[in-house]
C-alpha cells in the first residue's frame, strides 16, 4: 500500500470545501487504507482528513486510542460526519500534518454529538469529549477547508478567560 | 547558516509603529523572522529577528530615522541559531497572588530546580493599585510528573500563592 503525500500550507487545495461520499464501495475502502497508513507514517498524528492528501471528498480517521487517560472510541472511520450538538469550549493546542513546525492555540467545544456513516454506509453515532472530540472538530474543518491556523487565538487569550471563567465560578 | 540579529525596539505606544518599523526593515532588503510584539505599561516593545547578512552598522543607520521620529530605543544583538527551532512545551503553570516582591523568583527557582525549561512566560498585574493581584501563565517543558511538580510547588501554596499546574496535550490531526 502506498504512503500518499501530503499537502501542506500553502497549498490552496487545502482551502477547498470536500464534497459528500455517495459510493460506498472497494475503492472507498482502499483510499481509506491508504489514508489511515499515511496518518500512521507521520509524526504522532490522532487524525487525518482526506483532503489533506488532495481527496476532497468527507471522510476522516480519527484514533486516539494510543494515547494514556484519553476517553475514546478507539479507530473511527466517520464519512460524512456531521456535528449536531456542541457545548462548552476550551483552549488546546494543535498541531496539522498540513502545517509543519507549527502548534498554536486553538478553542473547541468540550463535547459533542456526531452523526456519520461507516464505510459500508452505516449510519454512526457519537458522543465525545475533550481530546477527541477537539480532533474531530480539526478534522472536520479540513473538509471545509479550514486550517487550525485560521482559529489560533492570542497567548493572552488563556490569561483572559481564566479570570471570566474564576468570575462565574465555572470549574476548570 | 542565516545570521540573524534580534532587533529590540521600546517606546511609548502609539499606532502605526509596527507598519513603519517592518516598512523600513522591507524596505531595506531585511527578512523578518520569529516576533514578539506587545504592550508592557504604558511602553511597545518589540523583539524582532531580522537577517543580518548586512552589516549591524547598516542596519541601525536604517532604524535611525524611524526610531528618531517615533521615539524608539534601539538595540541590536548578532545571534546565533534561526528559525525552525520550535520546541513544543508540555506543562502550563498558571500563578496567581497578591502582588509582593520575590514571587516570580520563588517560583521559578522552584521549576528549575525540577529541571523546568521555561519556553514562555507572560504575567499581568492586575486588580487595583490598592489589591494589586499577579497573575503569571508559564508554559515549558519538563521530564518530571505533574505529581512532582505540584510537589514541589506546594510549598508555595501555603504562603498564598495559588499555582496550578497542567498538561499541555498537543494534538496533531
Ligand atoms: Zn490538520
Amino acid at each position: 500500500m502506498a504512503i500518499l503525500d501530503i499537502l501542506t500550507l500553502p497549498d490552496e487545495r487545502l482551502k477547498q470545501p470536500s464534497v459528500a461520499v455517495v459510493h460506498f464501495d472497494q475503492a472507498l475502502q482502499a483510499f481509506i487504507d491508504a489514508l489511515d497508513e499515511t496518518r500512521r507514517a507521520g509524526p504522532a498524528a490522532v487524525g487525518i482528513a482526506a483532503p489533506q492528501v488532495g481527496r476532497h471528498q468527507r471522510i476522516v480517521i480519527i484514533d486516539c486510542s494510543g494515547r494514556p487517560k484519553t476517553v475514546n472510541h478507539g479507530h473511527l472511520v466517520l464519512i460524512n460526519p456531521e456535528i449536531t450538538h456542541w457545548e462548552g469550549f476550551e483552549i488546546g493546542r494543535e498541531g496539522c500534518l498540513s502545517v509543519p513546525d507549527y502548534t498554536g492555540n486553538v478553542i473547541r467545544a468540550t463535547r459533542l454529538q456526531l452523526k456519520a456513516q461507516d464505510p459500508e454506509g452505516g449510519p454512526l453515532e457519537f458522543v465525545m469529549e475533550g481530546f477527541e472530540a477537539r480532533a474531530v472538530q480539526h478534522e472536520l474543518d479540513h473538509l471545509d477547508g479550514l486550517l487550525f491556523v485560521d482559529r489560533v487565538v492570542s497567548r493572552r487569550t488563556d490569561l483572559y478567560r481564566r479570570r471570566v471563567y474564576k468570575k462565574g465560578g465555572a470549574a476548570n | 547558516m542565516t545570521d540573524w540579529n534580534i532587533v529590540t525596539l521600546v517606546g511609548q505606544d502609539r499606532p502605526g509603529i509596527v507598519a513603519r518599523v517592518t516598512r523600513v526593515l522591507y524596505e531595506a532588503g531585511c527578512t523578518l523572522g520569529e516576533a514578539s510584539m506587545i504592550r508592557l505599561g504604558g511602553s511597545f516593545t518589540i523583539l524582532l529577528m531580522v537577517s543580518g547578512s548586512r552589516p549591524n552598522a547598516e542596519l541601525e543607520a536604517a532604524l535611525a530615522p524611524v526610531a528618531a521620529e517615533l521615539g524608539l530605543r534601539v538595540h541590536l544583538d548578532q545571534v546565533q541559531g534561526g528559525l525552525h527551532q520550535h520546541l513544543v512545551p508540555n506543562i502550563q503553570v498558571r500563578v496567581t497572588g497578591a502582588d509582593r516582591a520575590g514571587i516570580v523568583a520563588e517560583v521559578t527557582q522552584c521549576l528549575t530546580d525540577q529541571g523546568f525549561n521555561i519556553l514562555d512566560l507572560e504575567s499581568d498585574v492586575v486588580g487595583n493599585a490598592r489589591a494589586p493581584v499577579y497573575i503569571m501563565n508559564i508554559q515549558g517543558t519538563c521530564a518530571r510528573t505533574l505529581e512532582d511538580l505540584e510537589q514541589a510547588l506546594a510549598g508555595l501554596t501555603t504562603r498564598g500563592i495559588s499555582v496550578d499546574v497542567s498538561p499541555i496535550e498537543l494534538m496533531i490531526g
